[in-house]
C-alpha cells in the first residue's frame, strides 16, 4: 500500500451563504479571508511534499465550501501550484464542487482547460419551494444552464448532488426531481438522505415543529423508489447514496470507500497515511495561523490499530454495491474476512443481510437500510 | 437482685419513624457524652455505610457505650443500641429491642405518629420496655408540639406530659433527653452469679478477630478464655476477646450481667453467630435459652444474573462476601436459558434485596441483570407432595397441581382521612382483604388489611405514596399462607417464552398483567432488524400481544473521507449502548425490561 496511488482532498471553505441544513465546515461572511488561505493552502502544499514523496496522486477533489467561489484564475494558479508540488497521474480524475451561483461559461471554460475534468455541482432539489427550505439561493433553472456551460465547456463527467427526505416532500416530488437531472444528461447522481443536524437551523425548524419531515417508512419509499427509477435510467447504483453511468463512477470517493490512503488539505481537512488519520483545525483563522507559526493546521491525530483498519475497511467496503473485495482484503490483513470475521458473515447471511459471493462479501438491499446495525456485528 | 454496679447502667434504644430522627438524636447523644470530636461529627457515626446514609435508613444495628456525668456527678454507663429502621429487618429490631430496658420513642413534632411509630411501639411493649417519648423538630415552624404530645397519650396511651422538646439538629434539649433515660429507664438486673446467658443482637466479620458478636449479657459472666455454646447451633468456641464499644472496639477483662459489649472467638462464619442466639458456656450451660430466637427465613427473591455471562465466578465471590456479613442473605446456582448463569437470591425483603444488588454493584463494580422479584409459593401437587417454589420457571404442571398458597401479610396504613377512599381502593386492587379501622383522631385513621405478599413486593408503596401524594405511612408483617387461585403467566418474544421473565399471578390479574407486561415490554425494547411478536400467555393460551415494528433505517447518507474516524466513533457508542443488552434468542432486551415487569401503576 506504500507505494500506491492516493488521494488529495482540497477543502475550500468559504460560502456565499450557508444552507440551513449545512453543518460542514464552511462559511459564509469570510471573504476576506480567501487571499490568504490559499497562500496558507500552498505553505501546507510544500510541507506534506515528504510525506508522500514518490506516492502518485490519481484523484484531486476540490470540495467545500464553494471552490469556485474563487476566481477561475486563483484555482487554476493553485492547481498549477500541485502540478508542479506533486506527481500526478496524466488520467487523474480532477473534480471541483460547485454551486451554480457561482459558475459562468468563462470560469468553467478555464477550469476545464486546467485540467478540472470533473465538476459536481449542488442542485439538491427540482423545486424551487424546497431549494427555498433549504436555504439555497439559486433556482432549478440556474442548474440546468450551469449544467449546460459545463457542457459546453468541455466536461465529461458531471455529478449532481440531490437530497431527499426534506421537510414537506413528497414521493413523487423527490422522483420529479431525479427525472430532472436525468434529463440534464449528467454522469453521475448523488442523492443522500437528508441528514437533520442538531444546531442546524433547519434542525430547530423541524424540531419545533415548524418543518414536517416525511415520517420513515415515506422517506425509505423515497430511496427504494429513487433507486430504481435511476436503475432504469441507465444508472450504476455502486454505493448507498451514488449511481453512476458505466465507468463514470467518483474514482476520488471509492479511494475512501475502499479505505484508501489520502491527503487532505485545507481547514478542517482530513488525511490517512499510514495507519494515521489526522485532521487540521477547522477555523478558518485558526488554521492559517498554526500553518504560519508550523506549517500544518493539525489539529488532532490518532493511530489506526490493525484491527480498527480492518473494521474501517469492513464499513466503508460495505457502502458499496460491490462490497468488500475478499483478495484485496487478504493482501491488506494477511489473513481472509473469514479469518477474521467467519461466524459474524454467516450469522448476517443467515439473517438475510449481507451475500457472500466468490469474489467478495456486500450488503443486500435491508442490510444496506440498516448497515450500522450490521456493523455493529463487526465490532471487537 | 439489683446491685450497685448494675444501678449505673442503662441500656436503651431509640425508636422512631423513618425521618424522624433518630440517628441525629443518637450522634447528639454521643457527642455530650463526650465520645466523639468535632471533626467525627461530620458524619453520623451509626451508619457508617454509604448505602444507608443514602437512604436515610439504618440498616445495622450497632451498639455503642457511653459514660455520662448527671446533675448530680453520678456516673452511669449508658448502653446506646441502634436498631433498623426498616420493616425488612423486623426481626433484628425485636433481638435489638430485648437487649435494653428502655427505647426512647422520637416522633416528629410536625407529623405525629406514623405507622412505623406504631409497630415500633407496639414491638418495644412486647419486650416490656420503658418507653421514653421525645417530641423532635420543635424549632421547625410547622411543629405542633402539644397536638403531638395529645397525639401520644390519646393513640398510644403513653404519659408525654413531661416529654422532652428537642431539636436533635440543632443540640436542643439533648441534656434533658438523657437525665430521663437515667431517672425512667430502669437498671438492669439479672444475676451475675448463676450460667450464664447472652443474647447475640447482631455480628458482623472481621478480617483479624472472626466474627464479632454483639452481645447483651442477660445473667452470669463472660472472660477471655471461657469456653461458649451456641445454644441454638450447639457449636462451641473459645472466647478470644471480650470488649465494649466505645464506639471502637475496646478489650475489657471480664463483661457481666447488664452489660452490652462484643465475644469474639475465632469464629468464622456469622451463620454460627445467629442474631438471637443464647451464648452459655459448654462446661456450665444454662438449662434454658433466653426466648425469641428463630431462624430468619428469605421472604423475597429474584434472579441476579451478570450483564457479562464471563464474570459468573466474580459474582459468586461477592455474593460469598457479602453472606459473611448478612447471614440473612441466601443463594444458590441457578440457570435461565435467557440470561445464562446466574444465582437465585433470597433476602428479607426488597429493601434489603436493593441494597445487595446496589453493594454487589458499587463495591464488586458488577454489572447485573435482576429479574422481577418473587415470593415463596407453596405447591400442593396431586399426589400430595408438597413443594416450595421461589422461581416462576419452576413451577410444575398446572395439571398435575392441587392447589397453591401464597404468603399474607397484615398491613397496616395510617393516613389522613381524605384518603381512605384511595387507600381501599388500591388495596381492593391488590386483592386486600379489609379487616378493620381505626380513627386516631379525627382527622387521621389506621386502615388494617391483609394483603397477599406478591402484590405489595414491588411497587405497593410508590403507589400508595402517589395516591396520598406521600402522606400515608405504611407497615406490614407477615401472617401466613392462604390457599390462592394462581397461575403461572409466560412472556413470549419472537414465539419463544422468556423464562427469566416469567412470573406467578392470581388468575383474575393474569390478563391485565399480561397486557400491562407486552405494552411495558414495547416501549422498553428498541426496534431491531425484524419484527418482534411480545405475547403473554398462560399454558398455551395466548392473553396479549404487542408488535415491535422493525427497524427501516440504520444508515448513515454520507460518509467521506474526513467522516471515517466519526462515523467509527458513532458506531462504538452505538456499540457501546447495546452492552447493556440482553440477547435472548434473536432479540436483544435492555437489562432493565427484566425488572420492570412488575412496574405498573
Amino acid at each position: 500500500m506504500k507505494s500506491g496511488t492516493i488521494g488529495l482532498y482540497v477543502h475550500i471553505p468559504f460560502c456565499l451563504r450557508k444552507c440551513l441544513y449545512c453543518d460542514f465546515p464552511s462559511y459564509a461572511q469570510k471573504g476576506h479571508l480567501m487571499d490568504e488561505y490559499l497562500k496558507a493552502l500552498k505553505v501546507e502544499a510544500d510541507q506534506v511534499k515528504c510525506k508522500i514523496a514518490g506516492r502518485r496522486i490519481k484523484t484531486i477533489f476540490l470540495g467545500g465550501g464553494t471552490p469556485t467561489l474563487y476566481h477561475e484564475k486563483e484555482l487554476v494558479q493553485l492547481l498549477d501550484y500541485f502540478k508542479q508540488s506533486y506527481l500526478i497521474c496524466d488520467e487523474a480524475e480532477i473534480t471541483t464542487e460547485a454551486n451554480p451561483e457561482t459558475l459562468n461559461p468563462q470560469k468553467l471554460k478555464v477550469l476545464r482547460e486546467a485540467g478540472i475534468n470533473r465538476i459536481s455541482i449542488g442542485m439538491q432539489a427540482g423545486q424551487d419551494k424546497h431549494l427555498k427550505t433549504l436555504g439555497r439561493i439559486h433556482s432549478v433553472v440556474d442548474v440546468e444552464r450551469g449544467v449546460d456551460w459545463a457542457r459546453r465547456a468541455g466536461f465529461g463527467n458531471i455529478n449532481l448532488d440531490l437530497m431527499f427526505g426534506l421537510p414537506n416532500q413528497s414521493v413523487d416530488e423527490w422522483i420529479e426531481s431525479l427525472d430532472k437531472a436525468v434529463k440534464m444528461g449528467v454522469e453521475h447522481i448523488s442523492a443522500y438522505a437528508l441528514i437533520l443536524e442538531e444546531g442546524t437551523p433547519l434542525y430547530e425548524l423541524v424540531d419545533q415543529g415548524d418543518l414536517q419531515s416525511p415520517p420513515e417508512d415515506m422517506e425509505r419509499e423515497m430511496y427504494h423508489t429513487g433507486v430504481h427509477f435511476l436503475k432504469s435510467q441507465g444508472y450504476n447504483h455502486y454505493e448507498i447514496s451514488n449511481f453512476a453511468k458505466p465507468g463514470k463512477e467518483c474514482k476520488h470517493n471509492l479511494l475512501y470507500w475502499q479505505n484508501n490512503e489520502y491527503i487532505g488539505l485545507g481547514s478542517g481537512a482530513h488525511s490517512y497515511l499510514h495507519g494515521n488519520r489526522w485532521s487540521n483545525y477547522a477555523n478558518i483563522c485558526k488554521y492559517i495561523d498554526r500553518i504560519s507559526k508550523y506549517g500544518n493546521g493539525i489539529e488532532q491525530s490518532e493511530e489506526i490499530s490493525l484491527p480498527t483498519q480492518r473494521f474501517e475497511t469492513v464499513m466503508m467496503g460495505l457502502r458499496l454495491n460491490s462490497g468488500v473485495s475478499k483478495e484485496m482484503f487478504k493482501e491488506r490483513f494477511g489473513h481472509g474476512l473469514e479469518y477474521y470475521y467467519g461466524d459474524i458473515i454467516e450469522n448476517l447471511k443467515e439473517k438475510g443481510m449481507l451475500i457472500e459471493a466468490d469474489t467478495s462479501i456486500y450488503l443486500t438491499t435491508k442490510g444496506m437500510d440498516l448497515q450500522n446495525s450490521v456493523l455493529l456485528h463487526f465490532m471487537e | 437482685m439489683s446491685d450497685a454496679r448494675q444501678d449505673k447502667i442503662r441500656n436503651f434504644c431509640i425508636i422512631a419513624h423513618i425521618d424522624h430522627g433518630k440517628s441525629t438524636l443518637a450522634d447528639r447523644i454521643l457527642e455530650i457524652a463526650g465520645v466523639l470530636t468535632e471533626r467525627d461529627m461530620e458524619k453520623q457515626v451509626l451508619d457508617d455505610m454509604d448505602l444507608e446514609r443514602e437512604r436515610g435508613i439504618t440498616i445495622k444495628s450497632k451498639a455503642v457505650r457511653l459514660t455520662y456525668k448527671d446533675k448530680d456527678g453520678e456516673e452511669y454507663i449508658l448502653n446506646l443500641i441502634d436498631t433498623p429502621g426498616h420493616v425488612d429487618f423486623a426481626y433484628e429490631v425485636s433481638r435489638s429491642l430485648a437487649a435494653c430496658e428502655g427505647a426512647i420513642l422520637v416522633v416528629d413534632a410536625s407529623q405525629g405518629i406514623e405507622a412505623q411509630t406504631l409497630a415500633n411501639v407496639y414491638l418495644a411493649l412486647e419486650h416490656d420496655l420503658e418507653i421514653v417519648p421525645v417530641i423532635n423538630k420543635i424549632d421547625l415552624p410547622s411543629a405542633r408540639p402539644d397536638w403531638v404530645k395529645k397525639e401520644i397519650e390519646d393513640v398510644i396511651g403513653l404519659v408525654a406530659e413531661d416529654a422532652p422538646l428537642i431539636s436533635a439538629k440543632n443540640g436542643i434539649g439533648i441534656e434533658a433527653v438523657v437525665e430521663k433515660i437515667i431517672s425512667s429507664i430502669p437498671a438492669p438486673a439479672g444475676d451475675e452469679d448463676v450460667p450464664l446467658k447472652a443474647l447475640i443482637f447482631d455480628s458482623f466479620y472481621d478480617n483479624y478477630k472472626g466474627v464479632i458478636a454483639y452481645i447483651r449479657i442477660k445473667e452470669g459472666k463472660l472472660k477471655v478464655g471461657d469456653k461458649i455454646k451456641m445454644m441454638a447451633t450447639g457449636k462451641e468456641f473459645e472466647v478470644t476477646d471480650v470488649g465494649v464499644f466505645k464506639p471502637f472496639l475496646t478489650s475489657v477483662p471480664e463483661l457481666k450481667a447488664g452489660e452490652v459489649g462484643y465475644v469474639a472467638a475465632s469464629i468464622k462464619n456469622v451463620r454460627d453467630t445467629r442474631v438471637g442466639d443464647t451464648i452459655t458456656h459448654a462446661d456450665n450451660p444454662a438449662k434454658d435459652p433466653l426466648p425469641g430466637y428463630r431462624k430468619v427465613n428469605p421472604m423475597v427473591y429474584c434472579g441476579v444474573y451478570p450483564a457479562d455471562g464471563a464474570k459468573y465466578e466474580e459474582l459468586r465471590e461477592a455474593l460469598h462476601k457479602l453472606q459473611i456479613n448478612d447471614a440473612s442473605l441466601s443463594f444458590e446456582a441457578e440457570t435461565s436459558v435467557a440470561l445464562g448463569f446466574g444465582f437465585r437470591c433470597g433476602f428479607l425483603g426488597l429493601l434489603h434485596m436493593d441494597i445487595v444488588q446496589e453493594r454487589l454493584e458499587r463495591e464488586y463494580d458488577l454489572d447485573l441483570v435482576t429479574t422481577a422479584p418473587s415470593v415463596i409459593y407453596k405447591v400442593v401437587m396431586d399426589d400430595g407432595i408438597e413443594l416450595d417454589i421461589s422461581n416462576p420457571t419452576n413451577l410444575p404442571d398446572p395439571a398435575e397441581i392441587d392447589y397453591m398458597e401464597e404468603p399474607v401479610v397484615n398491613a397496616q396504613i395510617m393516613a389522613p382521612t381524605e384518603y381512605v377512599g384511595a387507600i381501599m381502593e388500591l388495596c381492593q386492587e391488590r386483592r386486600g382483604t379489609y379487616k378493620d379501622m381505626e380513627y386516631m383522631e379525627e382527622t387521621r385513621v389506621l386502615i388494617t388489611y391483609e394483603l397477599p405478599l406478591n402484590e405489595i413486593i414491588y411497587d405497593f408503596f410508590d403507589a400508595l405514596k402517589s395516591r396520598t401524594r406521600g402522606y400515608a405511612s405504611f407497615d406490614y408483617e407477615l401472617i401466613g399462607y392462604q390457599q390462592s387461585d394462581l397461575v403461572k403467566l409466560d412472556i413470549l418474544l419472537n414465539g419463544e417464552v422468556v423464562d427469566a421473565l416469567s412470573l406467578i399471578v392470581h388468575k383474575d390479574k393474569a390478563y391485565t398483567r399480561g397486557r400491562g407486561i407486552a405494552e411495558k415490554l414495547k416501549e422498553l425494547i428498541p426496534r431491531q432488524m425484524f419484527e418482534i411478536p411480545i405475547q403473554a400467555a398462560i399454558g398455551n393460551k395466548i392473553i396479549a400481544r404487542e408488535t415491535i415494528k422493525a427497524l427501516r433505517k440504520d444508515v448513515l447518507a454520507k460518509c467521506y473521507g474526513g467522516d471515517i474516524s466519526r462515523k467509527r466513533k458513532l458506531l462504538e457508542k452505538q456499540k457501546e449502548g447495546k452492552k447493556r443488552m440482553r440477547q435472548v434468542g434473536s432479540v436483544e432486551v435492555p437489562q432493565e425490561a427484566f425488572m420492570s415487569v412488575l412496574k405498573f401503576d
